[in-house]
Parts: structure tokens; sequence; C-alpha cells
């Protein structure tokens, strides 16, 4: 009886408690979001104060004398309390106000305007070659798991993700230039995007870089899902009606194997934007990458920190997207998460 | 009924003995673990029998391919190149594992701490890994590296500082549901403060996640100063790395000194690949130890 009650109690306070799942888990993951973008703020304001002797020597240069310390600190507000200079820089972002390059003569915002589609363009085009090579590679792996061949794509994931992307790209240079010379060492150099894509080309060995260690990641990891979705009761049940084997693979566990797949890729753009300064660096891409990288050699700290910002909120952006995805995919997820 | 048996709350010798039982039946991970001994035998005591000069530059045997006397070569300069492998070796793998433990031991501290904690204490601290991911290191290392200047000790700490976030999210994840179980609350009920919770109850349960993903933290730090010289910043001449010879070879991959590049990347993926095949077959020995409990 008392146990009874208290079954009913609880289902009651579940059905009071009912706001829609999802909307909850929006709610809760848009505000972390906020957060967490808030508090990337604050670091790469930090990064900016941490320069030795402040944003005014980054950009004065060690000549300045104190009388032009003191003027462009008053000018640009650097002698208000800190937090006051946070607020005014948060304001500034929130207007789209990125700062100006210290060598380029120009916004930050334009620059990394001009060269963030370029590197997203290859980062696409790398993740979703990966995606067509690692999903039946993981899939093929998970069914012959065991075997000779099994182990030897797994060693071979290995060793893939232990390379350094750029000697990835050394590698191919060696081979495909120096050797056949079938492919272009540089990648194309066409100011636009449209110029890049006409030159596909040059756009080979760039991507078959960056896409090699994501094929060893990716692979391992549908490998794995598949695995637990091979072991669970609704494809024993499958088998046990009689389903083909190829159509318990392909339409019962690949779905369910994949759509973690979604967070998985979410929360891949850090990884992309990194090896996109390597790559870029490599074969000279005109992208964010080697904007990035350029301006760390010249001590373009606005420039630097525009980046790394845009980087830090593409990354939060791209997680939340996979998150929300995920949860449209799978209504267990908006339970399931904090 | 009055007397009963002390509650252990710190994981016995008999499980490190049990772990090691499993990991010797591993043969990936032996093989690694005895491929590992040998790379720090040859970059440390190599140089004991091999002597070269990595100083000085020394043009009149600069480019020369494998051959008696150079058995890979010389590059730009006119190093011999297996010597270097040595020397830059020694760096790399002083920096990785330095770099490594370094940023388990933070994100240990960490995670267990907002783990243990809860609430907003723990919402805060979690959203703070957030961020830090959301800013990949190798910017943070490059911001860094224009700042500072790289010496071994700085990079050491600056990779560690910026690599602690995955093991404090794992070691969080633990010590959630470590903090709800018996013997803590027990504990906590006898009067135990949080120190005592965090150091002797929840820190010793998280030894098997922590010690699995320090190996993974190695192999990322090793990777990380070969990019950091790789681009540039890495630690100044004299002293180099893998990647910082790896880099003194790009300008001449296309005339076909491929001597200058595929010995230290070889060095790179086989130090690495072995950190991680030795880390893999740790996780399945605690997890064998996991099932048996």
């Amino acid at each position: 009886m008392a146990a009874e009650q208290l079954t009913v109690a609880v289902a009651g306070r579940r059905r009071r408690a009912a706001v829609p799942p999802l909307a909850l888990f929006l709610i809760k993951r848009l505000l972390q979001s906020v957060a967490v973008l808030v508090l990337v703020s604050i670091i790469v304001f930090g990064l900016l104060h941490a320069l030795p002797g402040g944003p005014a020597r980054g950009i004065l240069g060690q000549q300045a004398t104190i009388t032009q310390i003191n003027a462009f600190n008053a000018a640009q507000g650097f002698d208000k309390p800190l937090i006051v200079q946070y607020l005014d820089y948060l304001g500034r972002l929130l207007h789209g106000n990125l700062g100006q390059s210290y060598k380029l003569n120009q916004s930050v915002g334009s620059l990394i305007a001009q060269r963030l589609p370029k590197t997203l363009v290859l980062g696409a085009l790398s993740t979703v070659l990966a995606l067509i090579i690692a999903v039946p590679l993981g899939v093929w792996q998970a069914v012959r798991r065991g075997r000779a061949a099994d182990h030897a794509i797994t060693a071979g994931a290995f060793i893939a993700y232990a390379m350094p992307s750029f000697f990835v790209a050394l590698i191919l240079i060696i081979i495909f230039s120096d050797t056949w010379d079938v492919l272009p060492p540089l990648a194309p150099q066409a100011s636009t995007l449209g110029g890049i894509l006409a030159d596909p080309r040059a756009l080979v060995m760039p991507v078959l870089a960056g896409t090699i260690a994501t094929v060893a990641v990716f692979s391992r990891y549908v490998r794995s899902a598949v695995l637990d979705n091979l072991s669970e009761d609704y494809t024993r049940t499958a088998r046990a009606k009689g389903v083909a084997e190829q159509r318990v693979i392909s339409v019962h566990v690949l779905r369910n194997s994949l759509t973690p797949l979604i967070t998985m890729v979410g929360y891949y753009v850090p990884v992309m934007f990194s090896g996109a300064i390597v790559i870029e660096a490599i074969f000279n891409y005109p992208g964010m990458g080697l904007l990035f990288w350029n301006a760390a050699q010249t001590s373009d700290y606005p420039t630097e920190l525009g980046v790394v910002l845009v980087i830090g909120v593409a990354t939060v952006v791209g997680s939340l997207l996979a998150d929300l995805l995920q949860a449209l995919a799978d209504p267990r997820v908006r339970g399931g998460i904090r | 009924m009055t007397a009963t048996a002390p509650v252990r709350a710190t994981p016995s010798r008999g499980l490190y003995r049990r772990v090691a039982g499993q990991l010797v039946r591993n043969p990936a991970a032996m093989i690694s673990l005895g491929v590992l001994v040998a790379v720090i035998v040859f970059c440390f005591l190599g140089p004991f029998f091999y002597h070269t000069d990595q100083i000085h530059v020394n043009l009149a045997a600069k480019d020369l391919p494998p051959g008696t006397g150079h058995p890979l070569g010389t590059d730009d300069v006119g190093h011999d190149i297996l010597g270097r492998l040595m020397f830059g070796g020694q760096t790399s793998l002083e920096i990785g594992v330095a770099a490594g433990v370094i940023a388990t031991v933070i994100g240990m501290l960490w995670g267990a701490v907002a783990g243990y904690a809860g609430g907003w204490t723990d919402a805060v601290m979690m959203r703070v890994v957030d961020a830090g991911i959301a800013v990949p290191a190798l910017f943070l290392l490059l911001v860094a590296a224009t700042i500072l200047t790289p010496t071994i000790p700085v990079l050491i700490v600056i990779i560690g500082v910026v690599s602690w976030l995955v093991p404090a999210r794992l070691v969080r994840a633990e010590a959630v549901s470590l903090r709800t179980r018996e013997y803590v609350q027990a504990m906590i009920a006898m009067g135990g403060g949080s120190r005592r919770a965090v150091f002797r109850h929840i820190i010793p349960n998280v030894v098997g996640t922590v010690v699995v993903n320090a190996t993974f933290q190695v192999a990322d730090a090793i990777m990380l100063v070969a990019y950091l010289s790789f681009l540039g910043l890495g630690v100044p001449l004299p002293r180099t790395d893998w990647g910082g010879i790896l880099a003194g070879g790009l300008n001449y991959a296309l005339d076909g000194y491929w001597w200058m590049i595929v010995p230290a990347g070889v060095a790179i993926v086989i130090v690495v690949c072995a950190f991680n095949f030795i880390g893999d077959g740790l996780r399945d020995a605690f997890e064998v130890r996991l099932r048996g409990r």
C-alpha cells in the first residue's frame, strides 16, 4: 500500500515537473554556452593583459616613451579599472569590433571574415572525406572483429593517429609532388573562395593531410559504437525475427551507432582549427590558420587574440549545435545530459 | 558483531599486481613498453657511445645522404642526423613526460574537487573546463610562445597548464559517483573533512583512470612540442627536438633529401604509438579488475 502511494506520488511529481524535456534541455544548454562564452572572452582579455608591459608596449613597441604610453592608455581607456575595461571590451565584441591588426593595417574582423570561410571549406572537405572513409571502415572492422583484418586496421589507425599532420603533409609532398609530380606542392592561391574551389587538384593534398588522423579517430569510434550495438537486445530480436544480417547492420545497428557521431563531429571543431594552422602553413593556404601563424611570428597580438576568440565561439556553437541535433535525433539524450 | 573488519578505502597493493598481471598478457602493450625503453636508452645513453657534434655548424659535411660515417646522413648545416635524433629525442621525451605529469596532476585535483563539491562550485569549475577546451591548446601555446621565451622549463609548464582539461573531466565524472558511496558518507558522518575525502578517498580510487589518461597525456604532449617546434616556436637553438628536426628539413623535402624528414617523423610516430598502446593496455587491465569486483 505504502509502496503504491509512493509510486503514485513520484509519478505525480514527475507529471507536474513536465516542462517539455527538449525545451528544458535547450534552455539549460544555451545558458551553459553563454557562461562558457563569457569565460572565453575573459581568457582572451586576460591574455591581452598578460603581454609584457601591457597592450601599450605591444602596440607602440619597446621604444615608446612613458608619455606616449600614458597618452595611449588614456586614449584607449587602459587607465580605467580592469572591470570597466573588460566591460568596454565585451561591448566592442558584441558590436563585432575585434580591434585593429598591428601589422596588416586592417581591422581584425575584416581579416578574419576573408579567411574564415576558406578554413571552414578546407575543414569541411577533410571532415566529410574522413566520414566517408571511416564509417564503412569502422563497421567493417566491427563485423570482422578479432580477425587479422581488424587487428591490421587497428594498428594502422594507431599509426595514423600518431602521425603529426605536418609529417603526413611532407610525406604527401615527397610522394606526389617530388617523386611523381602529379600534384602541385602549394594549395590554391586564389583570393576568393570560388577561385580556390576552381583548382581542385591543388586542394587534394591539403585535404588529405587533414583527413588521415581524423579517419583514425572516427573509425575507432564507429567500430566501438557498432560493437556495443551488436550486443544489444534489439539486435538479437531483429536477428531472431529472421532479418537478414546485412539489414540488421545497415538499418538497425548503423542508425543507432551513428547518432553519437554527430556529437563527435561537433566536438571535433577545435581539433580541426588546430590542424588548420599547420596544414595552411605548409601548403600556404590563405585561411585563418595561416593568418594566425603569421600573426604569431610577427607578434600581431590583436590578430592572434581575435582568431582565438572566433575559434572559441565556433567551438562553443559547434558543440551546442551537435548536442541539439543529437537531442533531436535521439530522445534518450534529452533526459540523459545534465 | 562489534568487531568489524577494517574498511579499506584505498585500493590494495594486490590491485597493482593484478593490473600488472593483465598488462603482461597484452602483447601490444608489452612490445610498446620494450620499444619505449629502447628509445629512452637510445636517446639518453646513445650519445655516450655515438659521439657527434650537435652544436657547431660544419658546412663541409652538409646535406650528405645516408652512408658510411653518417648512417642517417646529415642535415643542412652538417649535423649528423642519427646523433641529432638522440639529442632532439631527449628534449621531446623530457618535455612530453614532465608536461604530461603536470597536466595529469592539475586535472586530477581540479576534477576531484569539482566532483566532490558538487552544486555551484562544480558547475563553475566545469564551465571553466569547457571554456578551456573551446580555446585549443595549440593556439594558446603559440600566443604564450610569443610572450615568453620557450626554454625547456617554460615549455613544460605552459604545455602542462593548457592540457589538464581532459583528465579534469574524466576524474570529475568518477568523483561525482564516488562521493555518494557509503564509505565516503560514513567518513563524513564520523566528522572527516573535505580534504580527507578528496585526498584519501576520491583520488586513490580514480588512480586507474588517471594512470591510463596520463599515458595519453604524455603522447599528446610529445605531439604538441613537435607542432610548436615545427611552427618555429619551440626550444631555441642549439637545443632541438624531433619537431624541430622536421621543421629544419621542411625546405628540403622537394629536393629529395628525405633523410632530413623521415627519421624524426618515424621517431615521433613510434613513441606516440607506444604510449598509446600502453595506455590502451592499461585501460583494458584496469577494466578487467573492475569486472572482477
